[in-house]
């Protein structure tokens, strides 16, 4: 396959960046979209530019490190994946690829389709947890039963890998999906329920203190998210954060 | 040999670790509060120490070089993780799961630890459930197991596929909690390039900060190495691109014991290589291994007819199909331990049987499972006269439901429905029971440096049972350390601040300083890939799945010639004060162009096979692993001294005084 792929290169936080364009052919059906782009930064490298820095990984779907916009689209046109699961089979011979980072107030870029998601970061240590102490002095793990729909329900939220295409994909830049999927596994765990006020309370204080935007209920947020994380989430959240807000 | 001592403490072993916690020192609350701690990785090991030892009230500081701890790769971890509860019934206990550990590890492992980590395995999951981990749980409320394999128990406790992911979420939460307290302080895209050792005692590290590039020094009174394996030295493997040997091989030059570099782990259910840009390899959760069945065909013509594509697999009869591992090993069945099954696709593929294009690839069947899982819902469902499509259709539901996310992986990735055609597997390298040598109290050679999780050597011998490793991580870092350091740390009260600015620290630096000056202004011709790839060859071919002496001997040489050539014409694009991605990966191909010599010094000097190090030469008639017991029960521990090659040993000689030591046998 040869393609044009268009880039957005900024050389650090404060530069101003642009699309650049380049050709790129012997692309394989068979490579993910992140081993066309090594494959493109080699050439580059043997030419002596400098290479396009992205963020990447465990390149399996789940260390949420990888992010890019992909023709408009985080993750690119494949659904319920990471862009390191995107293949290149999902394109054609001849096609023209626009690659930007995430763009959203609250994830500056570091460099190239690198962005700082370190916002994330404070929401989750706002009160993204349980307070119990790790001393293992706990009760044995099957004193409190749970039941099957409620523990599968709090592990489908519990998936969220934190990557952000949920930002990406909103107009509003909003984190409602990323910050409501925590909250709810947490509130809908006997273990969680207990500080499930505070908890609520803190995380959306941080997450407004951060610059994202509001939920306007559009749902591009759970179309794109590669781990398939539901809006009953945010609408769970939101009771929530009534309950905790007329205590 | 003397300079090994592994600390055991005395007595029985069922005693030896409460009799330990109870006769070591303890630093008081208030003292704690006066001391800093390091930890360099942030997996479920270095997660699990950094919140412990932060709530207990230590100053932690954690270091990562990506942008969230959360993002570790312990994330990926997928199958379970193994604890003695005996919610089964089905007679486990600590004993068993020591028992099989030791056995698994082919009689390579340490007694006291293995036997430790067995007692606090109930511990983890109480914790775990206590912080939110959403495990799998039964209709009646209480937790789920699975088997894995090398065991004849239901011990294995998972989220679905992603059981890593939900413990180091947990983990990270309790690291949240102690960020929000002020007690731990993040540094995150933050690379540690050397360990700074002052009067014989580990007192901080350099780090680069990949923002900006600057280079730091921090102190502490003792630091943590949890920056997990070394299985990237292959260049393809399951470990994350990132995932580097650096902070490991740092404080091994500068002193640490490295222990049986050449025990590394050869998963035997990954999705096979599909060619030259290939980056990275995909794991198969082991768990799949519960319900799928691995074949090859039975003739050659069939085999050959598949890889041309002129015969599909689902046409081939049940009587032509070879199920070589329930062949071979009856007992256990397609739940032999992984190093089995890895060599047993090898042996099966090198014979000609493969099924892939390469002649690389063997099956992973569904279609029994189905066919039973489906009848097992009818009858359940109480649907009479079902149709075998109604119970097929049933019964892949109920597959999905336990692997829906691999098998959406596979798709993905193979572009092939698992769900309609049984799934390609291969070995790939996946994980390292080699590491730092550490004492009973997971302290390396040098004072104050600690090593947990897969950074160590201590629980795995020459290999690991499936779902021991984030049992090992997580009892590293909840259970063992906060509790060893402490007695360590005692007698530091009074030392006060590690000052950043003295002759130790200004050496460390600037030797950090001119090797990425060196890279950078170096003039070369060739990619670090370049040469990742090339390292990552010679390791596959000669000091992979099989060895031998002449072939590691050939290794050695064209590794240590690599490395010449590395440091002739490599090219790093880019400036040292800047993100810069290829300047990380210089230094990472560097430390494993040594490592990788090491490796294979380490696998030609052990004239023996067990675990996942099989010698060619030492095989029995049935091409089984032949362990020389009388001279090669010991942990081999290296002692740098300038050059890989000229690295000195010295030997842990292992006692089992409470197993008798076997042939390994899984028939």
């Amino acid at each position: 396959m040869n393609l044009t792929l268009k880039i957005w290169r900024q050389k650090d936080a404060n530069a101003k960046g642009g699309i650049q364009t380049y050709q790129l052919g012997g692309v394989d059906p068979d490579m993910s979209f992140l081993e066309m782009l090594d494959v493109l930064n080699q050439e580059l490298i043997e030419k002596g530019d400098e290479p396009v820095v992205f963020d990447h990984d465990c390149r399996e779907g789940i260390c949420g490190t990888c992010s890019l916009q992909i023709n408009g689209e985080p993750h690119g046109p494949d659904r319920g994946i990471t862009t390191c699961q995107l293949h290149m089979r999902m394109f054609k011979d001849g096609d023209t690829i626009t690659i930007e980072p995430f763009r959203a107030a609250a994830f500056p870029v570091i460099k190239d389709l690198v962005v700082d998601r370190t916002s994330f970061e404070r929401i989750q240590q706002a009160g993204g947890y349980i307070s119990v102490n790790t001393s293992g002095n706990t009760q044995d793990a099957n004193s409190i039963p749970v039941a099957k729909d409620k523990a599968d329900a709090a592990f489908y939220a519990a998936t969220c890998i934190g990557c952000g295409a949920c930002v990406a994909a909103c107009k509003n830049a909003s984190a409602m999906l990323f910050t409501s999927a925590k909250v709810s596994q947490m509130a809908l765990l006997p273990q969680g329920e207990v500080e499930a006020t505070r908890r609520v309370l803190a995380m959306v204080e941080q997450m407004d203190k951060e610059g994202f935007g509001n939920c306007t209920n559009t749902g591009a947020c759970e179309i794109e998210c590669p781990k398939g994380i539901s809006l009953e989430n945010i609408a769970r959240m939101n009771r929530e954060y009534l309950k905790a807000s007329v205590k | 040999m003397g300079v090994l001592d592994s600390k055991v403490p005395q007595g029985p072993l069922a005693e030896k670790w409460v009799k330990h916690k109870n006769d070591i020192n303890l630093v008081n609350p208030a003292n704690k509060r006066n001391i800093d701690v390091i930890v360099v990785g942030t997996g479920l090991a270095g997660g699990s120490a950094a919140a412990t030892l932060a709530e207990l009230g230590y100053n932690v500081k954690t270091f990562c070089y990506q942008d969230s701890p959360r993002r570790a790769h312990s994330i990926a971890a997928q199958g379970g993780i193994n604890a003695a509860k005996n919610y089964q019934g089905d007679g486990d206990s600590d004993y068993r799961l020591f028992y099989d550990t030791v056995k698994g590890g082919d009689y390579r492992a340490r007694e006291a630890n293995v036997y430790r980590l067995a007692e606090v395995s109930g511990n983890i999951i109480d914790q775990c459930v206590a912080q939110g981990v959403p495990f799998a749980r039964e209709y009646g409320g209480l937790l789920d197991n699975r088997s894995f394999g090398g065991v004849l128990v239901s011990r294995t406790f998972y989220a679905k596929g992603q059981t890593g992911q939900q413990l180091l979420l947990g983990c990270y939460s309790a690291m949240n909690r102690q960020i929000n307290r002020g007690k731990i302080k993040s540094y995150t895209r933050h690379e540690m390039l050397d360990v700074v050792i002052v009067d014989g005692k580990a007192r901080g590290i350099i780090a680069r900060n990949l923002v900006t590039g600057e280079i730091e020094r921090h102190s502490a009174h003792a630091v943590v190495i949890a920056s997990g394996g070394y299985g990237n030295v292959f260049f393809l493997s399951t470990n994350a691109m990132g995932s580097n040997a650096t902070a490991a091989w740092k404080v091994h030059k500068k002193g640490a014991f490295f222990a049986n570099p050449c025990f590394t782990q050869i998963h035997p259910t990954c999705i096979p290589v599909s060619g030259d840009h290939q980056s990275k390899l995909t794991l198969m959760s082991e768990s799949l291994r519960n319900d799928g069945r691995i074949w090859v065909p039975k003739k050659l013509e069939d085999a050959q007819a598949i890889r041309e594509g002129r015969l599909k697999p689902t046409e081939l009869a049940e009587e032509d199909r070879d199920y070589y591992l329930e062949r071979r090993y009856p007992a256990f069945g397609n739940l032999v331990p992984r190093d089995v099954a890895s060599r047993a696709a090898k042996e099966r593929c090198d014979a000609g049987f493969g099924v892939n294009k390469t002649g690389e690839a063997v099956y992973l069947d569904f279609s029994s499972a189905f066919m039973r899982y489906g009848k097992e819902a009818v009858a359940t469902q109480k649907i009479e006269n079902a149709s075998e499509e109604k119970i097929l259709e049933l019964g892949k539901q109920v597959v999905e439901a336990k692997y829906g996310n691999l098998f959406q992986m596979y798709e993905k990735i193979v572009d092939e429905n698992p769900y309609e055609t049984p799934m390609k597997i291969y070995p790939a390298v996946h994980y390292t029971m080699g590491g730092l040598w550490v004492d009973y109290n997971l302290q390396t050679t040098v004072p104050g440096l600690f090593a947990a999780g897969e950074a160590n050597f201590s629980d795995h011998g020459a290999n690991r049972l499936g779902a021991s490793a984030l049992m090992q991580g997580l009892a590293d870092g909840y259970f063992v350390l906060p509790y060893t350091m402490g007695d360590y740390l005692a007698a530091d009260i009074r030392t006060g601040k590690i000052p950043t600015d003295s002759k130790e620290f200004d050496e460390a630096e600037s030797r950090v300083r001119e090797q990425l000056e060196k890279f950078i202004n170096s003039k070369g011709t060739r990619s670090v890939d370049d040469f990742h790839k090339r390292l990552g060859k010679i390791m596959w071919n000669k000091v992979g799945m099989s060895r031998n002496a002449e072939g590691l001997k050939e290794a050695i040489e064209e590794i240590k010639a690599l490395r010449e050539e590395f440091w002739k014409d490599v090219k790093v694009p880019g400036g040292i004060n800047e993100m810069n991605p290829e300047l990380e990966k210089a230094g990472r191909v560097a430390d494993f162009l040594e490592l990788g010599e090491l490796f294979a010094k380490d696998a030609l000097h052990r004239e023996e096979s067990c675990g996942g190090h099989f010698r060619e030469e030492y095989q029995t008639e049935e091409g089984e692993a032949l362990r020389d017991d009388e001279n090669f029960m010991y942990v081999a521990a290296w002692e740098f001294t300038g050059k890989p090659g000229d690295a000195i040993l010295h030997k842990e000689e292992l006692k089992y005084e409470n197993i008798e030591v076997k042939t390994r046998s899984y028939k």
